[in-house]
């Protein structure tokens, strides 16, 4: 467990916007009558994509209010989660995988690359808003180990001198390719398949 | 080795189109309808006689745990919950299944659901899974507009619904009852049980939680008959699974092959070996960061399926092989996942909350040698103190990597800490 809480800087309002609203109600209607706080997470989840990436107090209220949920039980989930970023972050949030299989295949170089380049801690946002990073818990793609992901998407089969080329295509508004960094089409033997190779079925 | 004509999941890397129309081109939703109207015990009854035990990690029986769901409906709802959390570390499987062959669990989810008199399936997906959330929610869309869900579920006149739901990243969510509360929009802490799933599952209703791959075989099993599983694996282990290989071989890689295949020739028939070779193999997780490790002289000969490892003292559990060669520094390699456990424990009963940090601190200072002998047996003793006596499988997920390093490489330990004790008193002698 880790203590997680709100940030002291907090923007006095938050409202959705009409078509987040929309896509809220359409996400509550997914659970019975009398369930909507089931729809927690994901209305949480909105609305830091809509506030850039962070889950501001006002915004917990406004969840709370949306699905009739005291404002603590909001604030339990925002803080159990570790998806949820209560601090701003930058443009892009770069989860660095640390577990064992990572670990096994490079994750320490990898960290090290992302550390050195930003030049700033875990936590913190690099001075041209740009970057933040973290390290993470195994994210399920351990067959294609080193992986960061970076807001939405995965990096794999990642190197120190990889993990910097990633860097420089964002730093310079590319858009990376996605995945495997050693053009593995998901993940297959890099050697290519040792089975389904009939051809596409 | 199995053959491709009997893979199940015949798109597992996504070389071909994951949509409704290569889902149906691998045999996919073919006449749904006609297994449904043989009923639900038939399904049922088919499933239990496959043998296919769960694929998230326990390995209970599939069709046992189907028919506990009351078979008449009291005035509450049913549900099936599908397992997509996949958080276990060393586990990627689920993940391909999601954005190559989601088709496979959507179909599962109609079939099984009937079968347990369910009209809704919720699937929660990891929070990080972005991707493979909005394929599977594609997925699920082109089945509605298929006709094949909805009111009337492949013209069979079942009504039934599927609802993608995912997490915010907490792996203690893939554990069933902290999934069910995560998923009523609460916290992600597990229920003591009983009462079980299948009289107080979700909103208090009867409710089946499976992984993603027991849902996703289903179909398969019930086309091609519960006698063709069983043709592979050995009795009671029966069928094909998703082997996930990483760490320290030559090619990692998902590959689905037979139940009790054996470890040396799934390594090296699909992950190109260990690195530098079988002789420069150290030690082996099986099946996921939660089971003890197996040395080499195991490795040797052991099959993979539940029985065997469980003989061997460990166990099959997601079926994720984590592979590491003599270059390995075996005590840090067990101190990220103590990292790991404390990082994920959800902090409700005392020995998992103090114990999972008691225990990664003391590893910590074994990794630099900076403890004393005796400390090894106080971390064993320990370690069966949280094992057996949480909420959640959890503690014993904790206590059993550390067990498994102490079983066999107790002397590495104690080398380790005679070391630094000759480096600290060489030091202070030559001061
Ligand atoms: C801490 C913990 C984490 C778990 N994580 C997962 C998971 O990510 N995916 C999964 O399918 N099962 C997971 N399980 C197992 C589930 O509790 C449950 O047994 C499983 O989903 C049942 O499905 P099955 O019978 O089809 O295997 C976890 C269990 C524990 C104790
Ligand atoms: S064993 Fe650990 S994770 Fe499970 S309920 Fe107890 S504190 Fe939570
Ligand atoms: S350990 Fe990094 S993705 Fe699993």
């Amino acid at each position: 467990m880790s203590v997680r809480r709100l940030c002291a800087d907090q923007p006095a309002s938050f409202a959705f916007t009409p078509e987040n609203l929309d896509w809220c109600a359409k996400e509550i209607k997914k659970y019975p009558d009398g369930r909507q706080a089931s729809a927690v997470i994901a209305l949480l989840w909105r609305g830091q994509e809509q506030n850039g990436g962070w889950v501001s107090e006002p915004m917990i209220r406004a969840v709370g209010d949306m699905l009739a949920m005291p404002y603590i039980r909001v604030l339990e989930i925002a803080t159990f989660y570790t998806m949820f970023n209560l601090a701003p972050r930058g443009k892009y949030l770069l989860q660095v995988c640390k577990t064992t299989p990572c670990w096994l295949r490079g994750s320490d170089e990898v960290t090290a690359a992302v550390k050195s380049r930003l030049g700033v801690d875990q936590g913190q946002v690099t001075q041209d808003g740009l970057f933040s990073w973290m390290e993470v818990e195994c994210l399920g793609g351990c067959c294609n180990a080193p992986v960061i992901q970076v807001n939405d998407d995965f990096y794999e089969d990642l190197d120190a001198a990889k993990t910097g080329s990633l860097l420089d295509q964002l730093a310079r508004g590319e858009q990376p390719k996605i995945g495997s960094q050693t053009g593995r089409r998901s993940s297959e033997p890099a050697s290519g398949r040792s089975t389904l190779m009939g051809g596409d079925r | 080795m199995l053959q491709d004509k009997d893979r199940i999941f015949t798109n597992l890397y996504g070389f071909d189109d994951w949509g409704l129309d290569g889902a149906r081109r691998r045999g996919d939703w073919d006449n749904t309808k006609a297994l449904l109207e043989k009923g639900r015990d038939w399904i049922v009854d088919e499933v239990k006689a496959s043998g296919l035990r769960g694929r998230g990690g326990a390995g209970f029986s599939t069709g046992l745990k189907w028919s506990f769901m009351p078979k008449v409906n009291d005035g509450r709802p049913h549900y099936l919950v599908v397992n997509a959390d996949e958080s276990e570390p060393g586990t990627c499987k689920d993940r391909e299944i999601l954005r190559n062959d989601p088709h496979k669990l959507v179909e599962g989810c109609l079939i099984a659901g009937f079968a347990m008199g369910a009209h809704a399936a919720y699937i929660y997906v990891r929070g990080e899974f972005i991707f493979e959330r909005k394929r599977l929610q594609a997925a699920v869309d082109q089945a509605y507009a298929a006709g094949l869900l909805g009111d009337n579920a492949c013209g069979s006149g079942w009504k039934f619904d599927v609802y993608v739901h995912h997490g915010a990243g907490a792996y203690i969510c893939g554990e069933e009852t902290a999934l069910l509360e995560s998923l009523e929009g609460k916290k992600g802490q597990p229920r003591l049980k009983p009462p079980f799933p299948a009289n107080m599952g979700l909103y208090g209703c009867p409710t089946t939680v499976n992984n993603v791959e027991s849902i996703a075989v289903a179909p398969t099993i019930l086309r091609r008959g519960a006698s063709w599983f069983m043709g592979f694996g050995r009795p009671n282990n029966s069928g094909t699974k998703i082997y996930c290989i990483s760490g320290h071989v030559n090619t990692p890689c998902n590959v689905e092959e037979s139940m009790s295949i054996p470890l040396r020739e799934l390594i090296e028939k699909h992950a190109g070996g260990v690195r530098g070779g079988w002789d420069n193999l150290l030690a082996v997780i099986p099946g996921g960061a939660s089971v003890p490790m197996i040395p080499k002289s195991i490795c040797d000969t052991v099959l993979m399926d539940f029985d065997a490892l469980k003989e061997v003292r460990s166990g099959l559990g997601t079926a994720a092989v984590i592979v590491m060669d003599k270059s390995t520094d075996l005590i840090r390699a067990i101190a990220r996942l103590s990292a790991f456990y404390k990082h994920e424990s959800c902090g409700q009963c005392t020995p998992c909350r103090e114990g999972t940090g008691w225990m990664w601190r003391v590893m910590e200072r074994l990794v630099t040698g900076d403890a004393e002998v005796s400390e090894i047996d106080m971390l064993l003793d320990v370690s069966t103190r949280i094992e057996g006596h949480t909420i959640c499988a959890l503690g014993d997920a904790a206590a059993w990597p550390v067990q498994g390093l102490i079983r066999h490489f107790r002397p590495v330990l104690e080398e380790r800490i005679l070391n630094h004790r000759v480096k600290r008193t060489g030091k202070i002698a030559a001061e």
